[in-house]
């Protein structure tokens, strides 16, 4: 039985390597009960290996790790009772229908579809209307979909999600977080991964990782404010040769149709570096930065803690 | 049990949605029995010889009337024997002398040269003991009344295939090599296909005992080769007049002995092959070379050296040959095989046991 323990999920010092490269290096993170908890790195970081060991499909080299207050080694088969797991890659079975992934897992997890109508019932509808459909016809929005109802239908405490949008359209991505919102409202913890920067402001609390090391561990906002200095946005009509220009003067990368810059001791100065260098049409301004600057910036320092 | 039930039917599922699987279920089965029992035979029916005929009387004439008549040979025309040969026309040639009539009948002694091709010496050893036996029976037609009076006559039975069928021998064989791939390559693949899809990682997190994974996987399995195994035999007793002479009941407790053993074998290679087509190429290659060679059913077990012989043991297709081959053909119970079935047995139960234990509860 859980104990009486107000972190759902944590990890201690939990080290693993593939055939000497190491996937993840010491990490520990608690995430506290009933929150949507965001991991949130570039494609390698080490999330599905983090998964993988919560949900008890990998043993850590070193470390130990907690799910409800269960051992994820020695209470293994606890675990898998009351865990809900969305691998990263698209698992139902392709050739049974929405219908019938959904019956097989609910049998599977000894419920029946209708017992916990109520939690999916937001999600299902969408999806009903093809319920005869095989579930490898589907598009990647209602697969997805299909994959949360099915890893919820036995209403579990801690629900894992890994990646969960990738490769989904922009609509459906912002259906499926308003969905783990109104979860996390029933009392679900939600560990969720995601190389979307943009999601993590979707998260109460999120944690960075860049090769299977945290980078940072905070809320979105805590990690946005503690970005250390001033951040400009910058464009001009020869954007190509700006950006040479400014590596030379300050921390800068491309971000969507701008140059972020950063690491530069004030706008005049900036401004009259870039006059200096002969650009006539620059548009320059101050912006808050975003998770993705924040994460670039942790990047540039090797972590902030 | 609710949930194994939810399992196999959703296995069954997976087998009638997709066409490849039904095909190697139902099209390899018909295929090998048609394919043994009509095209590969080392019967001898039709074999072509060319006939010369120096003497051209009553009595070579006779003989070769006989010889036109047997459904062994059929007769080429051509005089070129040599010529014959050497394109590999004809499998035998059979010459009479001048005046082979007129020596039997009264020099008491003619001869008859049969030149055969024994670059295939087993063919050529068939075809001239055919002839001896065709020129033997017509001597013994001309002269009935004469008795010689110290004769030894052998009497010669073939027991249990007395018309000498080659797909007597074969369908047994034939039975345990495609039960054997079937069950081997249908459970492997069924399984590392749910780890390559990645389900086995739902699977796993999930309260379903990884055992029962295992299990609920088999008994599909298990159904349709009985299901395969009723096929094979309907196709043999009705197209290969193959005769069952033994206690019906007691052939399908030891076939589902055997496809026990075969799926078994097949769970192991899953819990070892990391995909689909590696898991396909261990249970075809893997498998069906060794049942062809060390089950007996092509090359005599007999005839090989004594380490093939051990390693043939090991086989559990070469037990299950010798039990269908008894209680089919020979029409004996179970007090002649249990000795062999106990064996099966005790394989079957080694090799669950080790592909229960190796399947993994985690990935990796």
């Amino acid at each position: 039985m859980p104990q009486q323990n107000s972190d759902a999920v944590i990890l201690n010092n939990i080290t693993k390597t593939y055939n000497k490269l190491p996937a993840v290096t010491e990490i520990s993170l608690s995430v506290k009960k009933g929150e949507l908890f965001g991991l949130i790195g570039p494609d390698g970081a080490g999330k599905s290996t983090l998964f993988r060991i919560l949900t008890t499909l990998l043993l850590a080299d070193s470390g130990t790790a907690t799910v409800n207050g269960l051992d994820v080694v020695k209470d293994y088969k606890e675990i898998r009772r009351c865990v809900g797991y969305m691998p990263g890659k698209f698992s139902l079975y392709q050739d049974l229908t929405i219908e019938e992934n959904l019956n097989f897992f609910a049998t599977l997890f000894g419920t029946t579809v209708s017992a916990n109508y109520g939690l999916i019932k937001d999600i299902y509808e969408q999806i009903a209307p093809f319920k005869t459909r095989r579930a490898g016809k589907l598009s990647g929005g209602m697969k997805q979909k299909l994959a949360l109802c099915c890893a919820l239908i036995h209403r579990p405490e801690v629900l894992f999600l890994d990646e969960p949008t990738t490769g989904v359209d922009a609509v459906s991505r912002k259906e499926f977080w308003n969905m783990l919102q109104r979860l996390k409202e029933q009392g679900i913890t939600i560990v969720v991964s995601t190389p979307y920067m943009d999601e993590a402001d979707l998260c109460e609390r999120i944690a960075l990782i860049q090769s299977g090391s945290i980078l940072s561990i905070d809320t979105p906002a805590a990690i946005k404010a503690a970005y250390p200095d001033k951040l400009y946005a910058i464009k001009s009509a020869k954007m190509h040769q700006l950006l040479k220009d400014l590596r030379a003067y300050g921390s800068c990368y491309a971000f969507g149709e701008y140059l972020h810059i950063s690491g530069v001791s004030g706008e005049t100065e900036l401004l009259a570096y870039v006059k200096e260098k002969g650009y006539t049409d620059v548009v320059l301004k101050e912006i808050t930065p975003g998770i993705e600057d924040c994460f670039i910036r942790l990047l540039q320092t090797g972590g902030a803690s | 049990m609710k949930q194994f039930m939810v399992f196999v039917r959703k296995e069954f599922y997976h087998v009638f949605r997709d066409r490849r699987t039904l095909l190697i279920l139902f099209g390899l089965p018909v295929m090998q029995i048609l394919l043994f029992g009509y095209a590969l035979t080392t019967e001898i029916k039709n074999a072509k010889i060319i006939v010369i005929d120096n003497a051209k009387d009553v009595n070579s004439e006779q003989l070769i009337a006989k010889i036109r008549a047997s459904t062994y040979f059929s007769i080429v025309e051509g005089d070129d024997m040599g010529a014959a040969f050497r394109k590999g026309e004809i499998r035998c040639a059979v010459v009479f002398p001048p005046g082979f009539g007129n020596d039997l009948l009264h020099g008491n002694t003619a001869q008859i040269q049969i030149v055969a091709d024994a670059s295939d010496p087993n063919t050529a050893k068939t075809l001239t003991n055919y002839l001896t036996a065709i020129i033997n029976d017509y001597q013994q037609s001309i002269q009935p009344m004469v008795t010689i009076p110290y004769q030894i006559q052998p009497v010669l039975r073939m027991l249990y295939n007395p018309a000498l069928n080659g797909s007597m021998n074969f369908v047994p064989g034939v039975i345990a090599l495609v039960l054997m791939i079937i069950c081997t390559t249908l459970t492997s693949v069924s399984i590392v296909r749910e780890k390559e899809n990645g389900t086995m990682e739902i699977l796993l997190v999930s309260p379903f005992n990884p055992t029962y994974v295992v299990l609920a996987k088999a008994v599909p399995y298990l159904v349709l080769s009985l299901l395969d195994f009723i096929i094979i035999l309907l196709l043999s007793v009705f197209l290969l007049d193959m005769p069952v002479r033994g206690s019906l009941v007691l052939l399908f407790m030891e076939s589902t002995l055997f496809i026990i053993s075969c799926l078994s074998l097949g769970l192991l290679i899953s819990s070892v092959a990391r995909s689909q087509q590696i898991a396909m190429l261990m249970s075809m290659m893997g498998m069906m070379l060794p049942t062809i060679l060390f089950t007996g059913f092509i090359f005599p077990l007999e005839n090989m050296p004594l380490p093939l012989q051990l390693i043939s043991n090991l086989i559990p297709s070469r037990w299950f040959y010798f039990i269908v081959k008894a209680v089919m053909l020979k029409g004996l119970g179970f007090g002649a095989v249990w000795k062999q079935t106990l064996i099966l047995a005790g394989m079957t139960i080694v090799l669950l046991t080790i592909s229960i234990k190796t399947f993994k509860t985690r990935l990796s």
